[in-house]
């Protein structure tokens, strides 16, 4: 199944990619390839827009008109790519700290806009492409190239960030629970507004490294031994959700989309 | 057929702009740009385009370049601070070539200055605000017509060279209102082709000497844009013999295009001894205090750089040949000097300065002063 992926939606010649042995990042990318397949999405009807970081690599791989932006942006690139061509599809893919550190602002917005594009957040805990540093989801305590100390920061649940910015699709996924983790960007994707995954990302050569998580094995199986659903999340204290991993769907509800709003204004204005 | 109508200047850099084929619009409220965001709000969707305000100058900027990457003519406008909001994305829009407008209606700075005063303080950031080397187009209205006009070549400059096209204007151009006379027979635009989304080749492939890509953004759909250093797919590459070569006709499509895109103004030239070099709202001033100095005998003249970057070079230097005198008047400290200076290659012709950057515009009377200050 993955090399018949391959072959139809991967651009075969730039292939390996650039991401560590044991990155996560490519089992997300598949599972992002797969949802559009299992869509049927049509490839010229779909944008893939990228801001900067090891994750954001991901976008270059695909055979679609993608956009590798700049760090933090790509949220708002793919505002103003949906807000001008409506019919398109638009996805971006990006990191913890393209989205909610340099990025946060234009995150926030989109989900308060409810303007219908789809976020894959790849929240590895660190910023990978640029050696390890600490992110806005480092939890306290970790450590990072520039937290040598232990992070004193309280980090970000990226997910609940967006729920609270208005968001109208929000779902959280691993790397090692792949069907799910499909399904739920399969469903974000088809949600009529915005639409965020965010997805627990695993990252040996950095974050696990600086914090003794061990090799990606190692990792992964952290992953599946410490997975819980999000309705078992919502009835634990936030004492005992720590180091768990969420997998489901946080919310999805109505609300009137931005683009659809917007050609209201100009059935009724419009000079014909 | 041309129309006579009472405009301001903002009003008519959008006017121009959806007569160019604007059809998304992205921005932030800024005085004294905002009218154009304003006016944008109201007509784009008169026109079936779309207008949005974004959360901050950061994202007008991405926003626009999204748009004109899948095919729609875009623009944003906006003054000081957040002129140095967008630079990081002016600098993606050179890198990865995407036509768009980005207008600085210039207020007076550093930082938040004086909001609502003029200056052309932002010479040298429109040339170089981004990092790195990268060409740039800057175009400067001295009027509301010609605000309209120049709009629609802004546009038309993008799309011709596929790059970022900045639209200097000034708080004294951008809130003057004047009747302007609007004839649109001789306007041409250049219409961005309509995406096949079928067609699939190397976006950024140039062949023998073509300077600009043309496969970019005509309908090339599946294909990388980056602001990485790419080869023709637009794929990132660490090759430095690509790299370079991409760099190298970046730098060339705009240099080597300088007939076609450099256009200056020169009024009452012909026997002057004496040249008054400007651009934008401080030229309205300039022409005038020319007017009374040749009442009063002196053989003086105005040369007015339209396209201030790339600068008029050879125009000026030819010019600086056969003059004893270069008067720079600019709502700055001294910023297009630089530029003059650095042209003028008479040892003969004395270059002199007149400035101001105090919030209030020079008047006819001090440009005046200078030229008779014979020393
Ligand atoms: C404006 C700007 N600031 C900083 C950087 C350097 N930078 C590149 S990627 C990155 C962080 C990447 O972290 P994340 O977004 O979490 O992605 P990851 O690499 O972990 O996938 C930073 C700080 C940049 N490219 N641009
Ligand atoms: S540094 Fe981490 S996130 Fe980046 S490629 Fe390596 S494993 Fe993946």
């Amino acid at each position: 199944m993955a090399s018949k992926l391959i072959e139809k939606y991967f651009r075969y010649e730039h292939l390996p990619q650039i991401w560590c042995q044991g990155c996560g990042n490519g089992i997300i990318l598949r599972d992002v390839v797969k949802a559009i397949d299992d869509l049927g999405l049509d490839v010229d009807k779909t944008v893939i827009v990228s801001g900067i970081g090891c994750s954001s690599r991901a976008a270059g791989y695909l055979n679609f008109l993608t956009l590798h932006t700049t760090h933090g942006r790509a949220v708002a690139f793919a505002t103003g790519i949906k807000m001008a061509r409506p019919e398109l599809n638009v996805i971006v893919l990006a990191g913890d700290g393209d989205l909610s550190a340099i990025g946060g602002n234009h995150l926030i917005h989109a989900a308060r806009r409810n303007i219908n594009i789809t976020v894959i957040a790849f929240n590895n805990n660190i910023y990978g492409m640029t050696g390890g540093q600490y992110s806005p989801t480092t939890p306290t305590g970790d450590y990072g190239t520039t937290a040598p100390y232990g992070n004193i920061d309280r980090p970000f649940d990226i997910a609940l960030l967006a729920k609270g910015a208005g968001a109208t699709y929000v779902a959280k996924g691993d790397c090692f629970h792949v069907v799910q983790t499909t399904k739920l960007i399969r469903d974000g994707i088809k949600h009529n507004g915005f639409s965020i995954i965010e997805v627990a990302d695993v990252c040996p050569t950095y974050y696990g490294r600086k914090n003794k998580k061990g090799n990606a094995v190692d990792m992964m199986t952290y992953q599946k031994e410490n997975m819980i659903s999000a309705e078992a999340a919502l009835a634990m204290s936030e004492e005992e959700r720590k180091g768990k991993i969420i997998v489901g769907k946080i919310c999805e509800n109505d609300y009137p989309e931005l683009t659809e709003e917007y050609q209201k204004i100009i059935d009724r204005v419009m000079v014909k | 057929m041309s129309k006579k109508v009472l405009m301001q200047g903002n009003a008519a850099c959008v006017a121009g702009a959806i007569k160019a084929g604007m059809r998304f619009f992205a921005g932030y409220p800024i005085t004294p740009s905002t009218e154009i965001a304003e006016m944008a709000s109201l007509k784009l969707p008169t026109v079936g385009g779309h207008f949005i305000q974004m959360e901050d100058e950061l994202a007008s900027m991405a926003a626009i370049i999204g748009a004109s990457c899948v095919g729609v003519k875009s623009m944003t406008a906006t003054s000081g601070p957040g002129f140095s909001l967008k630079q990081e994305n002016i600098g993606y829009a050179c890198m990865a070539e995407i036509p768009c407008v980005i207008v600085n209606v210039q207020r007076s700075g550093p930082s938040t200055g004086l909001p609502t005063s003029p200056s052309q303080g932002d010479v040298m950031q429109s040339r170089w605000g981004t990092h790195g080397d990268h060409p740039m187009i800057v175009l400067s209205p001295s009027s509301v017509t010609e605000t309209y006009y120049l709009t629609i070549r802004a546009f038309n400059l993008a799309e011709k060279y596929k790059t970022p096209v900045i639209l200097l204007m000034d708080e004294i151009i951008g809130h003057l209102r004047e009747g302007i006379e609007i004839n649109d027979e001789d306007v041409q635009i250049i219409e961005r082709n309509k995406l096949d989304l079928n067609e699939n080749k190397k976006g950024y492939e140039v062949s023998g000497d073509e300077l600009v890509p043309s496969k970019h953004l005509q309908g090339n759909m599946k294909y990388n844009i980056t602001g990485l250093s790419h080869g023709f797919d637009g794929f990132p590459t660490n090759n430095n013999k690509v790299a370079g070569e991409l760099h190298e006709r970046l730098m060339k499509k705009i240099d080597e295009n300088k007939d076609d895109i450099v256009t200056y103004q020169e009024y009452k030239t012909d026997d002057a001894d004496t040249i008054v070099v400007c651009f934008g709202g401080s030229a309205r001033i300039v022409a005038t205090a020319v007017d009374m100095a040749r009442e009063e005998g002196y053989k003086v003249g105005m040369f007015r750089a339209i396209t201030i970057w790339p600068s008029p070079e050879e125009a000026l230097r030819k010019l600086s040949e056969r003059v004893k005198r270069i008067i720079v008047v600019e709502h700055n400290y001294g910023q297009y000097l630089l530029e003059v200076q650095r042209i003028v290659n008479n040892p003969n012709c004395k270059i002199d300065f007149l400035g101001k950057v105090d919030g209030t515009v020079i008047i006819p009377d001090e440009v005046l002063k200078v030229i008779k200050e014979v020393k």
